[in-house]
């Protein structure tokens, strides 16, 4: 469903590989209509529009039609979305289409300024009350697919589930299967299943939080949908955001997918134990990961090596420490 | 990003805000998405359209603005444009960058009857 990055299994596909801002139509490919035309099926024609705010602007474009199903949205200089299911009048300037919406002298303008994902950060902020309340020191782990999420954490629970009270909530489109390996090494797990969605939101992590009890004095670990796009937008009330980059996935990730490296405070490069079979630069993974985020930190990890969670193991301390969360 | 979940949080925004003032139904939604933001403005306009259709804003026209991306420049001392995430100063060719602008996306105006 998600157009950006493809993933999910959406009906809605669109080249996104065009760049030109023209007058530009995003119609699905449909199938002919049966209705009779008493028009061009590609038709040009111009609206006009006056605005509460006093703009009058009249913007002329070709319509591609598909009544009879959805809708379509063109991008020119004002952005004009129409429901299709109407009577066009073609000649008609100074009048839209529709239901006599342009009644203009009745139109109100009201200045609203809210953030879109206002409402996602305000349950976003509640799950991070209630996991102050609980002294939960809550991290949400991002990677593109098979990154080495699980792994990583089923390792992490072994050593520390002996030291804290531990919970996980699971992220995929579908399956149980990532939970079920969490709760193979003892410690409580959920999984949240997205279906076509392909990243958490914070009322997902708020119903989760009903159902796992909170690790109390301890950390609960999220693992978001593979992906690394989406997921970058949404808070769900965590401390941190830990973006996963494995060394088989190339150097240019960070500049290739910007939002989520800037908005993580930690990248973890995974599998280094790899880096002897490969041509890979870390050095210039974490230059690039800092050129969209300067303030990133940087901890290498491998599951396959003995020590080789210990610098992360001390990264969780140190971020309960500066939260004040560590016992003593 | 996932911009159908955006088209639904801002058309509970446009809903909510529509009701509260009374309105009989919305003829225009402005909103502003940066350049530095991750969304792409026509997939939300699309996203947008579909999640509309048979609301109050069934009929609105989705105005989209893009403010530009802006950063501080560590070495300039200094504000300077930037066109992408990534991208060094402008200005001096320097890497450390903190956005700081041109990363919104808000919600901005509506015009209901
Ligand atoms: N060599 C090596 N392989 C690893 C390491 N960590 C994980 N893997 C392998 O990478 C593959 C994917 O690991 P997962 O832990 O399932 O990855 P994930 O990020 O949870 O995947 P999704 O949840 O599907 O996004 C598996 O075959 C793991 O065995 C590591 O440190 N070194
Ligand atoms: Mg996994
Ligand atoms: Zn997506
Ligand atoms: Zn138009
Ligand atoms: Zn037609
Ligand atoms: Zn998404
Ligand atoms: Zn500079």
């Amino acid at each position: 469903m998600c157009t950006t990055c493809g993933c999910g299994v959406g009906e809605t596909r669109i080249g996104m590989a065009l760049a030109g801002k023209g007058p530009l139509e995003l119609v699905e490919p449909h199938a002919h209509h049966e209705h009779p035309h008493a028009h061009e099926h590609a038709h040009d024609h111009v609206h006009e529009h006056v605005h509460a705010d006093g703009t009058r602007h009249s913007h002329p474009h070709t319509h591609a039609h598909h009544h009879a199903h959805t809708s379509h949205a063109h991008h020119h200089d004002a952005l004009h979305g129409e429901d299709e299911a109407h009577e066009h009048d073609h000649g008609d300037l100074g009048f839209d289409v529709g239901g006599g919406t342009h009644q203009d002298q009745q139109a109100r303008l009201i200045a609203v300024e809210q953030d879109i994902l206002s409402r996602n950060d305000a349950v976003a902020t509640g799950n991070r009350q209630r996991f102050a309340a609980a002294r939960v020191l809550a991290l949400n782990l991002m990677s593109s697919p098979g990154a080495g999420k699980t792994t990583l954490l089923v390792r992490t629970l072994e050593t520390l589930k002996a030291q804290l009270p531990i919970a996980v909530i699971e992220g995929d489109q579908e399956t149980a299967a990532d939970a079920e390996r969490i709760r193979a090494t003892g410690v409580p797990a959920l999984q949240v299943n997205t279906g076509r969605g392909c990243h958490l939101d914070a009322g997902m992590i708020a119903q989760a939080i009903e159902r796992l009890p909170l690790p109390a004095g301890g950390v609960l670990f999220i693992e978001n949908v593979g992906n690394l796009v989406c997921p970058a937008g949404f808070d769900l009330g965590e401390a941190h955001k830990v973006v996963l980059a494995s060394v088989t996935e190339g150097e240019d990730k960070p500049l290739k997918y910007p939002h989520m490296f800037r908005a993580a405070d930690l990248m973890l490069v995974s599998k280094v134990d790899l880096l002897p079979y490969l041509d890979f630069d870390v050095d210039l993974l974490i230059a690039n990961a800092r050129k969209v985020n300067p303030g990133i930190a940087v901890v290498k990890v491998s599951t396959r090596a003995a020590d080789g969670l210990a610098d992360w193991l001390a990264w969780i301390s140190a971020a309960r420490t500066v939260k004040g969360l560590a016992a003593g | 990003m996932h911009e159908v979940a955006l088209a639904s949080s801002l058309l509970q925004l446009v809903l909510d805000n529509a009701r509260q003032q009374g309105a009989r139904s919305v003829r225009r939604v402005v909103v502003a998405i940066g350049t530095l933001s991750h969304v792409e403005p026509r997939a939300l306009a699309q996203a947008f359209t579909s999640a509309s259709m048979g609301t109050l804003a069934g009929e609105a026209e989705l105005a989209i603005e893009e403010p530009p991306g802006s950063a501080w420049c560590f070495d300039c001392g200094d504000t300077v444009p930037l066109a992408k995430l990534g991208d060094d100063c402008p200005r001096c060719g320097g890497g450390k960058l903190v956005v700081n602008g041109g990363d919104e996306m808000r919600l901005k105006a509506l015009e209901v009857l």
